[in-house]
């Protein structure tokens, strides 16, 4: 650290930048007040509150429906796709092509996508907004096992096949393992983008189903409350858990 | 020449990738239990051909098939695919499957075959203890040492008792220490498993020291099979000559008896009759450096630009006006002369090679 | 001994390869062509053609909506996402680039838990990042409270629903997405690079500035459009923390296809947006080709 001189002050403040408005959040989230910028006392009245809040837990259940759909049909689609690309391709077209929906800006793919679905009829419910996740977790999915195959001795496939293998067995018992941890922390970065996407979802969703990320964006609209300090003190808690066990996942997979 | 048929049977297989010609009309034999090398450089098409073998390429032309379990009716390989075929192949790399552990990289070639747990686990028992592995079967590549990851990949291989075994530049990834003890492994193993073994290397100390029999090869074509002694000997080529050991190449004419070249005349031993265009070949060995005098007759005079002293032996650069490459000598014991000395070089006319040169 | 048995090498390898790209490129490919590129596509095609009373599309082909974005009022939107969404990239640029260099010259165990910790707040809900700033920046907040008891302020001052409470949010949504791709070009960075300007007499900051940031400007590059971009379409954090009176590109859009229900006009702003990020993007790849000689180039086994 002492090597460091002068560049601490950019690293520290940037962290301070970073973390201070996040802990403003949590510790409000415990202020008795309703005035979310006086502290008054402990309490968690606010988080009993969120727990009663039926439009709270429809957006979570509906936010859910979409991240768990999403995630599994993104993963499989980007793992089979990062594998065509990489193995069968060879060409940096299809790979742009291929990753281009985490790329393209989200507002672009989101009014593209309403206009599609309305030129097709397709009824706007969780259903297109999960047919819209997919197309941005499945290049993500991709972007992730891609960099793995990149790293994987392109060997191991031939040397199955030489000792016997059959394509099929092959692949279920060297290709797909020896990308686990690719496709692990792929399928979590779906998993937590889907959770918190807002834009695409505001553009392909029905006006009955709202997600969590649409019942905040109306609730931060009218103004603010502790409820909503309670609500991020959870998510994040939650987006925290799956980061961190997605590193771990990732370090314990490839070593050992 | 023997009279047995040979196990591996190539012919006239060519291969090509849009426009590099990979493999050029190559045909060779290997024979039952020796151990072959597919020597050359980089590109020389050696990789392309094994991999052929193996099954990962399809050559072009040609035919490539092996002896059947019968030792009688040969087996059309190229018509096999690479799971199917009698043949292991150990990578370069050595394509450990990295979340398996040694024992059950090594099962995994033997549960393909279907056999019994049985069976599999006494082989798999018997070739951990052949390699020296015993120990180190429930862990996983990445905690093992670079020799053992190759222990590792030669186990999985012969575990399987394919009836040849086909080394992807086997000694490459390891260092220079280690590479010396595997050579004599690897000539233990083959040996005591009586599996016929074909290397591929760019190495061509390696391939001498390793191999029965060795097969130059240069941009797609076989330019020379023979055995190591003979390679350097009796080069085939000018290629080969070059290739082959350290030496020094005269360019000129050849007659009858006699070599010319940078207005002297030589004699030279000419048992092809080679004429016209010829280079003739010094091994360092065969060039001996003596006074300038007339009573020294030398063949050639220079001036010293190096003197290397080994420890045993010393070899001195010789720099002979007009002459392209510089002229090696080497003798025992340490240098008897100093750079910038004025010597002259001559040699056995029995012993320098006359090669004829295709315009 | 001729035999030149025509196997069926090239033919088997190509089937190999379709086989291979079918099954496992074909169906991510085709829900990217349905769910991407025809809907992108439609944006570009509604471009030409005019609003519907209701709503919806008119077939009727016309430059209308093209000449409509040159009005003053949009001009003036344009320019004013521009400065935004630009001040917004030279701050993270400022910020970033300094940290990125700390991290890297960090000790190793520690790079990557600080890697970890930038990225972290990135993967907390955005609204709910946006909404902190609501607390933070109003009148009754934190900053104006500790600033009027210091005494530096005598009265809260307006800091909300101003322009630099907008590039201050998005400053922080986006900062995680600059300090990565610029940690990653100084992480490869050869270090003896800078060690041989070093040797050949430059001081530290002559070999920064002869040799890092020329050579990390890739990375630099990329963080840029990583921010510029996806501020320009923001329509959240102008809401938010501009109370509406700073209206950028992405409000526009939002209100032409949600409001206004004016979608042809709305793609015309879509496509602005489309059209800087491939400019964007392609002068990246000249600057990078530049810096790392010619272009790859496809190597054959032999």
């Amino acid at each position: 650290m002492h090597k460091l001189g002068w560049l601490r002050v950019p690293l520290i403040g940037t962290y301070a930048f970073l973390y201070i408005p996040i802990a403003v959040l949590v510790v409000m989230s415990f202020n008795a007040s309703k005035n979310p910028f006086t502290w008054t006392g402990f309490s968690t009245q606010w988080y009993s509150a969120l727990f009663n809040n039926d439009l709270i837990r429809q957006g979570f259940v509906n936010t859910m429906i979409v991240a768990v759909g999403a995630t599994i049909l993104a993963t499989i689609l980007g793992t089979l796709l990062a594998i065509g690309v990489a193995r069968y391709f060879r060409s940096t077209v299809v790979e742009a092509y291929s990753l281009a929906p985490a790329i393209i800006p989200d507002l672009v793919l989101a009014i593209g996508l309403l206009a599609f679905f309305s030129l097709i009829g397709v009824t706007l419910s969780l259903f297109s907004v999960l047919l819209a996740h997919v197309v941005f977790g499945m290049a993500f999915v991709a972007a992730v096992v891609i960099a793995r195959i990149g790293q994987t001795d392109s060997s191991l496939e031939e040397a199955s096949r030489d000792l016997g293998a059959s394509a099929f067995t092959t692949f279920f018992r060297i290709t797909l393992p020896s990308l686990a941890p690719g496709i692990i922390a792929g399928a979590l970065l779906v998993f937590t983008l889907s959770l918190d996407e807002f834009v695409v979802t505001y553009f392909t969703n029905g006006p009955t189903t709202p997600t969590l990320p649409i019942v905040i964006y109306s609730m931060v609209r009218f103004g603010v409350t502790p409820e909503i300090n309670a609500l991020a003190a959870l998510l994040l808690l939650v987006s925290f858990t799956i980061v961190i066990s997605a590193q771990r996942i990732t370090r314990l997979t490839d070593s050992v | 020449m023997t009279l047995e048929t040979p196990l591996l049977t190539i012919t006239g297989v060519s291969k090509a990738y849009g426009d590099v010609v990979a493999l050029d009309n190559v045909s060779l034999n290997i024979r039952q239990n020796e151990f072959f090398a597919l020597l050359g450089p980089s590109g020389c098409g050696k990789t392309t051909l094994l991999r052929s073998i193996a099954g990962f390429e399809d050559p072009d032309v040609g035919s490539i098939s092996i002896l059947g379990p019968d030792s009688s009716t040969p087996i059309n390989l190229l018509a096999l695919p690479p799971n199917k075929r009698p043949v292991n192949l150990m990578f370069q790399s050595y394509a450990l499957f990295p979340h398996m552990n040694v024992r059950k990289n090594i099962m995994y070639g033997l549960q393909r075959e279907g056999l019994s747990k049985e069976e599999i686990a006494q082989r798999v028992e018997e070739v951990l203890v052949t390699t020296g592995l015993t120990d180190k079967a429930s862990v996983r590549p990445a905690q093992l040492s670079g020799g053992q990851r190759q222990r590792v990949a030669l186990a999985r291989a012969i575990v399987k008792r394919p009836r040849l075994l086909l080394l992807d530049e086997p000694l490459s990834a390891l260092d220079r220490k280690v590479r010396a003890e595997m050579q004599i492994e690897l000539k233990r193993l083959q040996h005591e498993v009586g599996i016929t073994f074909v290397v591929v290397t760019h190495d061509q100390e390696e391939a001498m020291s390793m191999a029965d029999r060795i097969a130059v090869m240069h941009e797609g074509r076989v330019q020379q099979i023979a055995d190591p002694v003979t390679l350097y000997a009796q080069p085939a080529n000018v290629f080969v000559a070059d290739f082959i050991g350290s030496g020094s190449l005269l360019h000129g004419t050849a007659s009858e008896s006699s070599f010319s070249a940078y207005g002297s005349t030589f004699p030279c031993h000419n048992p092809d009759h080679i004429s016209g265009g010829a280079v003739l070949v010094l091994r360092p060995e065969d060039v001996r450096v003596t006074g300038v005098t007339s009573t020294d007759n030398p063949l050639l005079v220079g001036t010293i630009i190096e003197t290397h002293f080994y420890g045993g032996s010393s070899s001195t650069s010789v720099r002979v006006p007009e002459v392209e490459d510089v002229i090696v000598a080497s003798h025992p014991g340490a240098p008897q002369h100093h750079v910038g000395d004025q010597v002259g070089l001559s040699w056995d006319p029995q012993t320098a090679v006359l090669l004829q040169v295709h315009p | 001994m001729s035999t030149t048995t025509p196997t069926s090498g090239r033919g088997a390898a190509r089937r190999r390869a379709l086989i291979g790209r079918t099954v496992f490129a074909g169906p991510g490919l085709i829900y990217i062509t349905a769910f991407m590129a025809i809907p992108v596509l439609l944006v570009l095609v509604y471009s030409f053609f005019q609003r519907g009373r209701f709503g919806g599309i008119v077939w009727e082909f016309t430059f209308d909506n093209y000449v409509r974005a040159f009005e003053p009022v949009y001009i003036q939107v344009f320019s004013n996402s521009l400065v935004i969404a630009g001040t917004t990239t030279l701050l993270a640029l400022l910020i970033g680039y300094p940290t990125a260099y700390a991290i890297a010259k960090l000790p190793a165990r520690w790079r990557t838990v600080a890697l970890v910790m930038v990225v972290l707040p990135f993967w907390t809900n955005f609204l709910i990042r946006t909404y902190a700033w609501i607390i933070l920046l109003n009148s009754e907040g934190p900053i104006n409270s500790s600033l009027v008891d210091a005494g530096i302020i005598s009265a809260p001052i307006g800091l909300l629903y101003t322009p630099g409470a907008v590039i201050v949010g998005l400053v922080y949504a986006y900062l995680p997405l600059v300090i990565l791709p610029v940690y990653a070009s100084i992480e490869r960075l050869d270090r003896q690079l800078v060690e041989a300007a070093g040797n050949l007499g430059a001081s530290r900051a002559r070999a920064f500035f002869d040799v890092t940031l020329p050579l990390t400007l890739p990375g630099v590059m990329i963080g840029a459009i990583f921010v510029f971009v996806p501020s320009l379409g923001n329509f959240v954090v102008p809401e938010l923390l501009g109370g509406g009176k700073t209206v950028m590109v992405g409000n526009l859009i939002r209100d032409q296809f949600l409001e206004a229900r004016d979608w042809p006009f709305g793609a015309v702003l879509a496509l602005f947006v489309i059209s800087l990020l491939v400019i964007l993007f392609a002068m990246q790849a000249a600057i990078s080709r530049r810096i790392n000689g010619t272009g790859k180039r496809m190597s054959s086994r032999a």
